[in-house]
């Protein structure tokens, strides 16, 4: 038997979020200038240190070269063909829902996501980004009854400017690279989120990015604050629809953790991965990082990531502070053509820090999957602890798989382990599954989602059967 | 009525190499029959052409169960239709943990069977009773299939799914093989409660240690590719004196 049949059978399942809807929107002429950026920060009616952050970052942008270094091909960007800001054509000041336009709504509930806010609290509050604008935020008002913040970016920048200008590029600086330049210059939207001392979020937030109109990039921040002693979930999904030119997704997502706060974030990426030939596919080049700043913080980057054409992304973690903890549980699905270069950085400034990575990528077709990762230990991060561990799982012979990790450790007291593992699925384990009398996509599944058992474990609840559903793994008869 | 198992001149090479020399066997219902012989023998390649692993061998000759072509047959169709192979070298799947792998595989054996899926309780309840008759614990069931297991766990491991598939025809290769005298007393007795009119198994193994503790109906022995002697029990005796070679 083949098993390039088999998963090639598992993996071309239809893209089922690929549709467009039909919604009327304001659009920017395609381009980016000075022009272009003033033009997104008066619409959004903005301060002037926010202009000028993005005029530092533009300045900064047109000095910066394209990086190369990522283990991907593709066809230079134009980056003036791009169009910066699309918006539906929506009242101002939403507050409800029927001041949504109805096809977008259709659009969320085709997609699965609840903007229907029930009379508790409960489920999950969701920020839907449409194209370059946040349309609509679910449970705000309850959630300010506990004193969380959670809304648009815009809305923050307008009501809580003082909490935006003393965090926004402080963990991601505008001229970290080349996408955070770029984003930080054109940036339409995003999610806030200010979860106050002692407050333990009592529902999951998330955002859900929706790229929807032709040749538009998205380019959206979020920034979350957890003050001391808090707690919050963060969920992320996106979709785009089927199209076959590429569009640029380069978001910049910043994390600060207080004294003794956690921050979990999830991540279900399922960006249009172009189809079986290559041709269009989301460029998801992206800047996550997080920095855990009071002591006994602590941040973990759950995802997974089975979308995009090119994927380029290091949800990383600053331990500043003593005894802080981060994590970084990934798991990827390349098939096609499709290229990942992703991994994290663990940068250890605090004592007693540790950081745990946990890597499973699984390679089929003629995709291309790439782990880089980073542990770096500054000379005053004693009895630093790091577990490292990335595993690739190969389909076929054409796909194929790499592994970068770099360890840099400033003193001698760090604790720091590496493994790594790449397999294939082995005939033997194959004909052990098929002699009990499964079939082969079964013992397939099973066995693959075996493989990625570490990192599904740390999934939250409600992004476990969304990931189980995306990577195939039928629940039925597979988890006890 | 058709034999459970009917082997007719069967040759088998790999490469240049044959494995299999008009090899005839023939099992019937309710019969358990041993086939021994030196290692090299071909004892482990008859035992995975059986249960339908046939890549990489050329074959000729004819095997049918229950009046099925066996070459025509997948392993899982196999495995659907009653045989089971308890594996000599069982592999690891790491994180998958054995009650998802025993779900997986009973609930694929019911869906055959027009059946609905196991009630997760009262399939771990049934589990958890087979286990202490193989004086296995609890934990057992949540560590990852043959993970870590020492050689007796990953025998008792692969009489655990016999037990729970309870199939027609049992190839058991070298079960016997690593296990101190305890784990193998117990090992055969589970093999033993599963007797029955209806179903049949063929133990391949080149010790005479666990046939001890069974009845058998029929030893073989198997030199260079077949058989070369078939007898009752007692002719374990004759080996044990003469060695396979002087068999003849």
């Amino acid at each position: 038997m083949s098993d390039n049949k088999i998963i090639e059978n598992i993996v071309n399942k239809e893209y089922t979020a690929g549709f467009e809807s039909k919604v009327e929107s304001d659009f920017f002429p395609s381009g980016i200038n000075e022009d272009i950026i003033r033009l997104i920060s008066n619409i959004k009616n903005e301060p002037d240190f926010l202009l000028n952050f993005r005029l530092n970052a533009y300045k900064k942008w047109i000095t910066m070269k394209e990086p190369s270094w990522g283990n991907v091909n593709y066809n230079k960007i134009n980056y003036n063909d791009i169009i910066y800001y699309s918006s539906p054509k929506v009242k101002k000041n939403v507050s409800s829902l029927e001041d949504v336009d109805p096809e977008i709504l259709k659009t969320y509930e085709k997609l699965g996501i609840p903007l229907q806010e029930q009379k508790r609290l409960s489920g999950v509050a969701v920020d839907a980004v449409f194209d370059s604008v946040s349309v609509i935020t679910t449970f705000k008002d309850d959630l300010l009854k506990y004193g969380i913040i959670f809304c648009s970016f815009t809305e923050a920048v307008s009501k809580y400017p003082d909490l935006i200008k003393k965090y926004i590029g402080k963990v991601v600086p505008y001229s970290d690279n080349y996408f955070s330049a770029l984003n930080s210059s054109v940036f339409s939207d995003g999610s806030f989120c200010y979860i106050p001392k002692d407050v333990v979020c009592p529902v999951d937030l998330s955002t859900y990015f929706r790229i929807n109109a032709s040749r538009v990039g998205q380019f959206e921040r979020t920034l979350i604050i957890a003050d001391k002693n808090s707690s919050v979930t963060y969920l992320e999904g996106c979709t785009a629809p089927i199209r076959d030119e590429n569009q640029l997704h380069a978001a910049v997502v910043e994390i600060v953790a207080h004294d003794n706060a956690k921050v979990k974030y999830s991540t279900v990426q399922n960006w249009y991965p172009g189809n079986k030939d290559g041709i269009g596919g989301i460029y998801n080049f992206v800047t996550k990082r997080g920095i855990c700043l009071g002591k006994y913080s602590k941040i973990v980057w759950n995802q997974v990531e089975v979308g995009s054409a090119i994927t380029w992304k290091y949800p990383s973690i600053i331990l500043k502070g003593d005894n802080s903890i981060g994590e970084f549980y990934s798991i990827s699905v390349t098939n096609n053509y499709q290229q990942a270069d992703t991994g994290t950085k663990m940068i250890h400034v605090g004592k007693n820090t540790s950081s745990v990575i946990i890597s499973k990528s699984i390679s089929a077709g003629h995709s291309k999957s790439t782990y880089r990762g980073m542990v770096l230990v500054l000379s005053k991060a004693k009895n630093i602890k790091n577990y490292t561990k990335c595993d690739s799982l190969l389909f076929g012979n054409n796909s194929s798989t790499y592994t970068f990790p770099i360890i840099r450790a400033m003193n001698s007291s760090s604790n720091i382990e590496h493994e790594a593992v790449t397999s294939k699925i082995s005939e033997d384990q194959l004909f052990y599954c098929l002699q009990r009398g499964l079939d082969e996509e079964s013992s397939v599944c099973i066995i693959v989602n075996g493989f990625c058992k570490q990192v599904i474990s740390e999934l939250p609840m409600e992004f476990l059967m969304e990931a189980q559903r995306l990577l195939d793994l039928s629940l039925e008869g597979a988890i006890g | 009525m058709e034999k459970l198992l009917h082997i007719s001149d069967l040759t088998v090479y790999i490469g240049n190499k044959r494995i299999l020399n008009n090899f005839n066997l023939n099992i019937d219902y309710g019969e358990t029959h041993v086939i021994m012989g030196p290692n090299g023998t071909g004892k482990s390649t008859l035992a995975k052409i059986l249960a339908g692993d046939i890549k990489g061998l050329t074959i000729s000759g004819k095997i049918f169960f229950e009046g099925f072509d066996i070459m025509l047959l997948k392993p899982e169709e196999l495995a659907l239709k009653g045989v089971f192979l308890a594996f000599q070298h069982p592999v690891v799947i790491p994180g998958l943990t054995n009650i998802q792998f025993f779900r997986s595989f009973i609930n694929s054996k019911r869906k055959y069977e027009n059946l609905d899926p196991v009630d997760i309780i009262e399939f771990t309840i049934e589990v958890k009773e087979l286990m202490k008759k193989l004086k296995l614990k609890d934990e057992f069931l949540y560590r990852s299939v043959n993970d870590g297991f020492s050689g007796g766990e990953k025998k008792k491991n692969e009489v655990l799914q016999m037990l729970l598939l309870k199939p027609k025809f049992t190839i058991l290769d070298e079960i016997d093989s690593g296990l101190d005298i305890d784990s193998l007393k117990l090992i055969a007795e589970n093999i033993i409660s599963l007797f029955d009119k209806n179903n049949s198994r063929l133990i391949i193994t080149h010790y005479n240690r666990i046939l001890d503790y069974m009845d058998v109906d029929y030893v073989h022995i198997l030199n260079n590719g077949s058989i070369v002697k078939t007898g009752r029990k007692d002719l374990i005796i004759e080996i044990e004196k003469m060695g396979y070679e002087n068999i003849k």
